[in-house]
């Protein structure tokens, strides 16, 4: 979609800045239904560069990336005023390739959420259903997309904030290989598991995206050498490629009394590894000790809190942020932070300076940081053989805005296994896989590191033989 | 006293001399305007990361090695994690994992007595802002926050204040001569804490260990141990005193050490693995470059001057302690200048001229090679030891090769024993009543009579023959 508008732009079909006009009318009609934007712009700031794809194109940016001049607030009461006086790199990056940011996007809270319901200007609402969550954490971006207003958005993935909302908005979440895109300038959640990911409508559009703002970057010592363009690798041509689904997790015969949504989602999922098939992928079935994919989230919740706790101490109101009230610093900081923080981030912060206290640390933080190595080894090992594990992002449609989580549930491991991406880096693409009872689901596929042109290319193929036919939004004609 | 034992550790924090910061491209450098030294990665604004500085690494490498420390195979930094307002990130990049150096040891001498000093580890890290605390408000200066330090630990191996002075001494003078640090206690450049506590004769420990801060200079250290450990034997005896432990700060106005807190109250700071920078490989090929770029250090050159140059260890020291005048003295010693003799003429004449000057011995006008052709002259016999004071100025002031200063001069000793017999005979003839006076017990006239010679002959007389010529006189 990006290079047809890019087409029509270049023929004068499009006029100068009508594109990002119309994307500021659209953001203001979304806002009133879905409650997806923090800031939308006034004024709107922009750079020409001819010879880029992205130039005159809008975009709506999570609000975790710094932006100059324009309020930036993680979603946080604590930063409800912050202007920051630098750019994201990304940000920069995306100025310089002729893209216009109209929009900074709700998330919750310094992204530490999967719902798209704790962010300081309230519930985010999905676009298909208005009483249905769009996801977490960038719930706003994954709207802003599905909902036609722009062509493409930034989000951050720590867990899946990025793949499962856009399975749950219909659209493409892609999460390139750890340190592929620099993140200087994005709001920190669990640094070792942070990655800049985009929301697009299809596969080659996210790919566009990433090749604009991915390199090397000064600012960010993780940030990885120099790579070729992803775009011009992207070919379709699939015959030979081997993929393995996981047993434990995406055969049905696993959980005892799936209810129908949950049925129909493996039937599609098994029809989707058929239509793989007929374009030439071997999609072979692997097995998975239970114990690890058990291990997943609690050591997800442990490593992520933990960095949390720490990253999130820079928030103390002396520098920036509405100072804290109190007669000595400590009771000042401890103010602002009490008004500042959701209950649900006080609560994961508690987790994380637990496990990190000396006495607990082996024991949890050390131990999770073990189970994270397993994954890795396992997979890796895994990646020897195929090009990656094709998988579920979530046993149903989107779920109701007041629907309790299912952590304790049977479904913990279907629920929570993206972060697999997340502790290895490995690239992870999430793309639209139909409808079950008339909401979008997804199918997701991860690969190794650095072979994100790899994955884009599978991730392509298959979303031709899908089809996905996006009934909203309008940006599907 | 002898009952007990003293067991000291240190701790010491050296700032490391670089452009920039060890983390953000800020400007490392002391600015009388505050937060003028800063950006967003200093202030830590959402979404800064750290940068490593490469310079300030090899520098730390550096000091690793004059340690006698292990280096270890990769960089690797972890979060120390604790509020306050002078640590804007909220946590602290430092090294616990993997240190930049580890089980190191230094050989030091004073007073006769060789002892060792194991190092636990150095590692670097970054400097907290500055606070100026005021009745109702504190003043933040961030330009020194995200500074580099190395912080150097030692085990509590040093037995005494002597010890522990000496061991820091060390340590400044190392840190001057590989240009790691300026490591001037005064200034701040370098901060120490002191461990202390006591064993008893059997080597059990009997008082907690306290650890004292901020102490100004390495003079106070030797003052603030001999406090505390009186302060610890009394209270052991005594029991006037609760002993736990605790950290104190040193009093340089009172000379006491004062509780600042126990350690009840100490802070769990819940270290991890900095995510934001990635196992760097430390090469080899680098770690040799960084190993040749040590000049020879100053505990090897103290024993040097002490066991072959024959100097006190009071002399030897006052060289040591300016890498610049130690390399002047060692080029003296290599154009073969006498040991004693070049460091007479450093300490007394070079070393005043400096300081009247202003002037470090790295831009002084009188080389190694022109103090020798002075020394020469006057060891020769070509010029007398007054002359060569003389010549000594002259080719300060006037920037010239001393062979043109002797001709210019005219300096030259007499030392024809014809001609100043007659020089003499003249003087004693018109002084009969002198001569007289003398010979009667003024005994101090021959000096007088030296005077006259002197003056008469323009100071080029040799003193030695005139004294011989005079005396057989005077008979």
């Amino acid at each position: 979609m990006i290079e047809e508008l890019h087409n029509k732009i270049i023929n004068n079909e499009i006029k100068s800045l009508d594109l990002a006009s119309e994307a500021l009318k659209k953001s203001h009609e979304v806002q009133k239904e879905c409650n997806a934007f923090v800031t939308i712009l006034d004024n709107l700031e922009y750079q020409e560069n001819k010879e880029s794809l992205l130039d005159k194109i809008p975009y709506s940016a999570k609000d975790m990336f710094s932006t100059k001049n324009i309020l930036t607030t993680g979603s946080s009461n604590s930063l409800k005023d912050y202007v920051p006086f630098f750019d994201a790199t990304v940000i920069k990056k995306l100025k310089e390739a002729g893209a216009i940011l109209t929009s900074k996007s709700a998330c919750d809270e310094f992204g530490l959420g999967f719902t798209g319901t704790t962010c300081h200007t309230g519930i985010v609402k999905n676009p298909y259903d208005k009483m249905r969550q769009a996801g977490g954490s960038s719930a706003g971006s994954a709207v802003a997309v599905s909902a036609g207003v722009v062509p493409f958005s930034l989000g951050t993935d720590t867990g899946d904030s990025v793949r499962k909302p856009a399975a749950y908005c219909g659209i493409v979440g892609f999460k390139p290989t750890y340190g592929v895109i620099s993140r200087y300038g994005v709001f920190p959640f669990a640094a070792s598991l942070d990655h800049v990911a985009v929301f697009a409508n299809s596969v080659k559009d996210a790919s566009i995206v990433v090749d604009a703002i991915k390199g090397p970057d000064g600012k960010d010592m993780t940030a990885l050498p120099e790579m070729p363009n992803f775009t011009p690798q992207i070919d379709g041509n699939v015959n030979g490629k081997k993929l393995f689904y996981i047993k434990e997790i995406c055969n049905i015969d696993n959980y005892n009394n799936p209810d129908k949504d949950m049925i129909e989602t493996f039937k599609i999922f098994n029809e989707t590894l058929d239509k793989l098939r007929s374009i030439g992928v071997e999609v072979v079935e692997e097995s998975i000790d239970q114990r690890l994919l058990n291990a997943l989230l609690p050591a997800y919740q442990v490593i992520s809190c933990a960095e949390a706790t720490s990253n999130l101490s820079m928030y103390t109101g002396i520098i920036y942020g509405p100072r804290g009230v109190g007669t000595n610093v400590f009771d000042m900081l401890k103010d602002y932070r009490t008004k500042g923080f959701s209950p649900l981030i006080k609560r994961r912060l508690v987790i994380g300076s637990y496990v990190l206290q000396k006495e607990n640390q082996e024991r949890y933080y050390l131990n999770a940081c073990k189970v994270r190595n397993l994954v890795i080894k396992t997979f890796n090992k895994l990646f020897e053989k195929y090009d990656g594990f094709i998988t579920i992002p979530s046993g149903k449609g989107a779920p109701l805005l007041d629907e309790s989580s299912e952590l304790l549930s049977k479904l913990t491991v279907l629920e929570n296994h993206l972060c697999i991406g997340n502790f290895g880096g490995y690239p992870s693409i999430t793309i639209p896989n139909g409808y079950v009872n008339n909401l979008p689901i997804g199918v997701n596929i991860t690969g190794k590191v650095m072979d994100d042109a790899n994955i884009l290319n599978i991730a392509y193929a298959l979303e031709k033989e899908i089809k996905f036919n996006k009934n909203i939004g309008g940006q599907n004609e | 006293m002898s009952k007990y034992q003293t067991v000291i550790g240190l701790e010491i924090h050296a700032s490391v001399l670089t452009n920039s910061k060890v983390f953000s491209p800020s400007k490392n450098s002391f600015s009388e305007i505050p937060n003028s030294n800063v950006n967003e990665i200093d202030l830590s604004f959402p979404g800064i990361m750290p940068s490593l500085n490469k310079e300030a690494v090899r520098k730390a490498l550096k000091m690793s090695m004059v340690l006698g420390c292990v280096c270890p195979d990769e960089l690797l930094f972890d979060r120390k994690n604790y509020y306050y307002p002078d640590l804007p990130k909220g946590f602290q990049i430092t090294q616990v994992t993997k240190p930049i150096g580890i089980n190191g040891k230094v050989e030091l001498y004073t007073d006769n007595h060789e002892f060792t000093v194991d190092i636990h580890d150095i590692h670097l890290e970054e400097d907290t802002a500055s606070m100026d605390h005021y009745d109702y408000y504190t003043l933040i200066d961030y330009n020194r926050a995200g500074t580099p330090l190395v912080e150097i630990v030692t085990n509590p191996c040093l037995s005494s204040g002597k010890e522990a002075t000496c061991f820091l001494e060390f340590l400044a003078n190392s840190l001057k001569y590989c240009g790691i640090s300026d490591a001037d206690m005064k200034k701040g450049h370098m901060r120490c804490d002191v461990n202390i506590n006591l064993k008893d004769e059997k080597g059990n420990y009997i008082t907690p260990k306290v650890e004292i801060k901020n102490i100004g200079s390495i003079s106070y250290v030797e003052e603030a141990v001999k406090y505390e450990v009186n302060r610890q034997i009394k209270a052991y005896e005594t029991g006037c005193e609760e002993l736990v432990q605790e950290t104190r700060r040193y009093d340089e106005d009172t000379n006491t050490t004062i509780r600042m807190r126990t350690k009840v109250d100490s802070v769990d700071y819940k270290y991890f693995v900095e995510p934001n920078i990635p196992r760097i490989k430390i090469d080899k090929n680098d770690l040799e470059n960084i190993r040749k770029e040590i000049p020879t250090l100053p505990n090897e050159r103290l024993k040097r001057y002490i066991k072959e140059y024959n100097l006190t260890e009071s002399e030897a020291r006052s060289i040591i302690k300016d890498f610049d005048l130690s390399e002047y003295y060692e080029e003296c010693i290599k154009l073969e200048i006498n040991h004693k003799t070049a460091y007479n003429w450093i300490s007394t004449n070079i070393i005043g001229y400096l300081n009247k000057e202003f002037l470090s011995i790295k831009d002084i006008y009188l080389t190694p090679k022109r103090l020798k052709e002075i020394i020469d002259a006057i060891n020769s016999g070509e010029i007398s030891s007054k002359q060569g004071k003389e010549l000594f100025n002259y080719c300060l002031n006037e920037q010239d090769e001393p062979i043109n200063l002797i001709k210019k001069y005219n300096l030259k000793q007499m030392d024809n024993s014809n001609e100043l017999e007659q020089i003499i005979n003249n003087i004693l003839n018109n002084n009969p009543q002198l001569i007289e006076d003398y010979k009667n017990g003024k005994t101090n006239l021959f000096g007088y009579f030296i005077g006259e010679v002197m003056k008469q002959t323009k100071g080029q007389a040799n003193p030695v023959i005139a004294k011989q010529i005079l005396n057989e006189k005077l008979k």
